[in-house]
């Protein structure tokens, strides 16, 4: 077998394992701490004969481990059961907001990332001097503060100080593409502006680190302007390490996507799995829990995947 | 030694924060929880910072804030030291099936983002001081862990420590004597950044309703109580956002000066 292939398998194999083990932990960390799900739904007033009864109804009373396989071959067959608050089936409640968040999440990446990676460049041409010391300054900021902070700040210069857009962002079902962009501008600059800053510097420590390299110094003795050499030759070998920042970046836009969301009663996935664990709705926290989790793991399996295909060093292994 | 700016700045406004945080009590000019204006009062004599939404006085609870805040930070940041040392320490002297039970430990809980994990136990546990400290603590000491355990496996090789195992020291004469001591300065720098992250930790939490509970309040919470203002242009939440930016910031100024500090003492001792 080649041994790329081989570095892949193995690396998605085990992200498949960490995202089973992780499935346990969600699982069976909620269920070993103390207070259970029954308690949860008839509160601490709760006499011990309902207790009881409801513990029977919901099926408490097996075996953790087989409700754990029960509740996972029925999640992995589409299955996540039903909230305990309203008994809506989770698994259409969650289809519903999915795709709210999936716009949100890939409207943020299509700006950020084209965005972080100019601004990385710009940073690392002028590398010490002042267009580099703004950029790394202001991101140096954002990264400081946590995202609802952030958040505000962009609320208030932009809804205050000027009043382009509303503080809050509300999409309904029919609204046309672009209506639905004008409501979600605000969400989607905070969500830029979290998830820039990192991989804008990360971006900038890659073509630095390559800048370092010896054909970089024969690109310049041989007379070509910095941006060429930046573009020509440092870029196309800093790819795959940014590559890599942007899809790790991006899994860093799932907890970032459920503060904001929260920011802006943006009706999706995030405020969901918030809403429901104020209420200790425990199937609904297990299931969009899992989701969060599988979406985290996955972006990173597929940044580690990237830079194993696109590191000819590995291709060869002694 | 000369301290740039950027730190001395960085550690006046740390020291007033805490200062402000330790005499909560004397220096706050109204109670925590009874309206003491009229609903959302902009800044004026009486009110520095204006009213909150239920008309009481927000540098009050600004400062009380502070003190919940920094208090919940600093006690979660010691106890994610502590644990996360002293399990990064033993993992690296004991190394064998200690070591791989630890990492992989670590790793799972690392490989989910903290706020969801913090999500998930949270919808379990009862809301308390008490738990948010274990929780935000718990979860930061994985980070703390690896570091340790990195510095630790670099020291455990080390003549000296050697010397001490042959002569037949106990283990925890190792750990703390030996091994402490000289991993001190690379943990002094994270201690800030971990703070930091406790900071913004609680306040996110308090902020989606499921860190500190009314009528306590810190900054996350006051920032959340206070959102829906700005609807109507009222600017109260960002009293407490401006807070926690400020805390945030100014640690790491400090942070930043230890940092560049130690990392210089590892080329050599003169510095």
């Amino acid at each position: 077998m080649h041994p790329v292939l081989k570095l892949v398998i193995q690396r998605v194999a085990l992200g498949l394992v960490l995202l089973l083990a992780v499935s346990v932990v969600i699982f069976l960390g909620t269920e070993a701490l103390p207070g259970d799900t029954a308690q949860a739904i008839l509160g601490q007033s709760a006499t011990p004969v309902s207790l009881a009864n409801l513990r029977e109804k919901l099926g408490l009373n097996e075996p953790a481990l087989s409700r754990y396989l029960t509740w996972l071959w029925a999640a992995l067959h589409g299955d996540l059961g039903v909230a305990l608050t309203n008994g809506v089936d989770i698994a259409t409640a969650i289809g519903q907001r999915l795709g709210n968040t999936l716009f949100l999440a890939s409207a943020a990446a299509v700006i950020a990332v084209p965005l972080a990676i100019i601004l990385g460049l710009v940073a690392a041409r002028y590398n010490g001097r002042w267009p580099d010391k703004l950029i790394s300054g202001i991101t140096l900021t954002t990264i400081s503060l946590p995202e609802f902070v952030a958040a505000y700040f962009v609320i208030y210069l932009l809804t205050q100080v000027i009043p382009i857009f509303q503080p809050v962002a509300m999409v309904f079902p029919g609204m046309g593409f672009w209506e639905r962009l004008h409501a979600v501008a605000l969400p989607v600059i905070v969500l830029v502006m979290v998830v820039l800053a990192h991989m804008m510097r990360m971006t900038r420590a890659a073509i630095l680190n390559v800048m370092q390299s010896a054909y970089i110094e024969t690109a310049e003795l041989k007379g070509l302007t910095p941006m060429q050499v930046i573009w020509r030759h440092a870029f196309p070998n800093a790819v795959a390490p940014i590559v890599a920042v942007v899809i790790l970046n991006l899994a860093y836009l799932v907890v970032g996507v459920v503060v904001v969301e929260v920011v802006f009663g943006y009706n999706a996935l995030g405020q969901y799995l918030v809403d429901h664990v104020t209420k200790r709705d425990l199937p609904v926290v297990q299931a969009v829990g899992l989701i969060f989790a599988a979406v985290y793991i996955g972006l990173n399996i597929l940044a580690d995947v990237i830079s194993i295909v696109s590191n000819p060093r590995l291709r060869h292994p002694k | 030694m000369r301290i740039p700016l950027s730190a001395l700045v960085g550690m006046f406004l740390t020291a007033s924060f805490v200062f402000m945080a330790v005499f909560a009590q004397l220096l706050a000019p109204y109670p925590i929880d009874s309206a003491v204006g009229g609903v959302w009062e902009g800044p004026s004599a009486t009110h520095w910072l204006g009213t909150d939404t239920i008309g009481r006085d927000i540098f009050s609870r600004l400062i009380y804030g502070g003190q919940i805040t920094i208090f919940v930070a600093l006690a979660s940041s010691l106890l994610a030291f502590s644990t996360g040392a002293f399990l990064g320490f033993l993992a690296a002297v004991r190394g064998g099936w200690v070591d791989q039970v630890l990492s992989r430990a670590v790793d799972l809980v690392m490989a989910i983002p903290s706020l969801i994990v913090a999500l998930v136990v949270l919808s379990v546990l009862p809301l308390n001081l008490t738990v948010l400290i274990l929780v935000i603590g718990l979860l930061d000491s994985t980070r703390v862990f690896r570091l340790s355990r990195a510095v630790a496996v670099d020291i455990a090789v080390m003549d000296y420590v050697e010397a001490a195992k042959l002569r037949g020291e106990r283990q925890s004469w190792v750990i703390f004597r030996e091994i402490l001591p000289n991993a001190l300065t690379p943990l002094v720098a994270e201690f800030g950044l971990r703070f930091i992250f406790a900071v913004l930790f609680i306040s996110t939490l308090s902020f989606l309703g499921l860190g500190i509970q009314p009528p306590l309040a810190d900054w996350g919470g006051m920032v959340k109580e206070n959102k829906d203002g700005l609807i109507y242009g009222k600017s109260a939440a960002m009293m407490p956002a401006m807070a926690i930016a400020a805390l945030a910031i100014s640690v790491n100024l400090v942070a930043d000066w230890v940092l560049s500090r130690t990392s210089s003492l590892k080329g050599g001792r003169g510095a």
